[in-house]
């Protein structure tokens, strides 16, 4: 079944309640041919399982790596993608747009 | 996030109301604003505003910058019917996060072994339709043919303020529908809210094709503002 962002809410509820670690990634800022609207959520837990996307899989890797150090000491981050060789990070989104992306522990 | 806001957000959205999640994205601090609440909340004009969109989004306040998370209740699709076409539609709804109901007073239409998984609804529509509180975030499809089911459910769509009304049959049919609709009372600018023939025109013959025909057009009302000039 296709996961959507209600899905991704519940699945955090969800598995918070199980007692795992969960980290909820929102963006919350994009520019240019983003692949997924501003709200699109992620939910990572402590094993890297995951839900939902917040790139369409250009940028997931490097958001549930980031989560496991939220998930780890609670603090939460922005992060900023763009096309791959204009940033520092490893990962970009091919489409050649930017997106900023809120990544916060549920407690 | 604090888990009783991710609980409520969930329990505010299965109870069809609108919820704004504020995050102060500098300290990370956050409240939850219910919708009978917003009118009393600081930034009460951008959450309206921002409501009203249906669009999640960052602001500017003061020297502060937040984030709004806008819940929208789920898209709900009634379907008067529990015909061929509403078979095939249900679940492409479901795989759409639509939420999806069918109402059919007809006892052998309307069978759960017809419709698995589904909400089906044996009842009248102007004895059902008032109880489901049909909403902005609501789209209704008529699909019997037959004036004496589908008339009552248009009229109480035209009442509402739902966002798309299709009714299935022939131009000549939809003429006729007109005439009895307009003797009730309703306007021409209440005719131009029903789209019939119903479904985008796509040439659609099977059932499966006219639903998606229809899910189409529901979206692109749904999506509106998002689409190109033609």
């Amino acid at each position: 079944m296709l996961s959507t962002d209600t899905d991704v809410l519940k699945t955090a509820e969800a598995w918070r309640r199980e007692g795992r670690g969960v980290a909820i990634a929102t963006v919350v800022e994009t520019w240019g041919s983003a692949p997924r609207p501003v709200g699109s959520h992620l939910v990572i837990d402590e094993e890297t399982n995951f839900l939902g996307s917040v790139s369409g899989g250009c940028v997931e890797g490097a958001v549930i790596t980031e989560a496991l150090d939220v998930i780890a000491d609670g603090k939460p981050r922005m992060l900023e993608f763009g096309i791959a060789d204009e940033t520092a990070w490893q990962v970009g989104l091919s489409c050649g747009g930017r997106i900023r992306v809120y990544v916060e522990r549920v407690d | 996030m604090r888990l009783s806001f991710l609980s409520d957000l969930n329990a505010e959205r299965a109870a069809r109301r609108a919820v704004v999640l504020v995050t102060d994205i500098a300290s990370g601090e956050q409240r939850l604003v219910l919708e009978a609440k917003i009118g009393s909340d600081p930034l009460a004009e951008d959450l309206q505003d921002r409501l009203r969109q249906g669009k999640s989004g960052l602001i500017e306040r003061g020297d502060r910058q937040y984030f709004l998370t806008i819940q929208t209740p789920p898209v709900r699709v009634i379907v008067i019917g529990a015909v061929h076409i509403s078979q095939a539609l249900a679940p492409m709804a479901q795989g759409l996060d639509f939420d999806i109901t069918i109402i059919d007073p007809r006892t052998a239409f309307a069978t759960p072994a017809r419709f698995p998984d589904v909400p089906v609804l044996t009842e009248w529509p102007d004895a059902v339709l008032p109880t489901l509180g049909i909403d902005r975030y609501t789209a209704l499809a008529v699909l019997t043919h037959d004036p004496k089911i589908d008339d009552p459910a248009l009229a109480i769509a035209l009442r509402s303020d739902c966002f798309y009304i299709g009714a299935l049959g022939s131009r000549k049919t939809h003429e006729r529908r007109v005439q009895r609709l307009t003797a009730l009372g309703f306007t021409d600018t209440d005719m131009k809210r029903i789209q019939a023939p119903i479904g985008l025109d796509i040439g659609a013959v099977s059932p499966a094709e006219i639903a998606v025909s229809i899910l189409a057009e529901i979206v692109a009302a749904l999506r509106k503002e998002r689409r190109r000039p033609a």
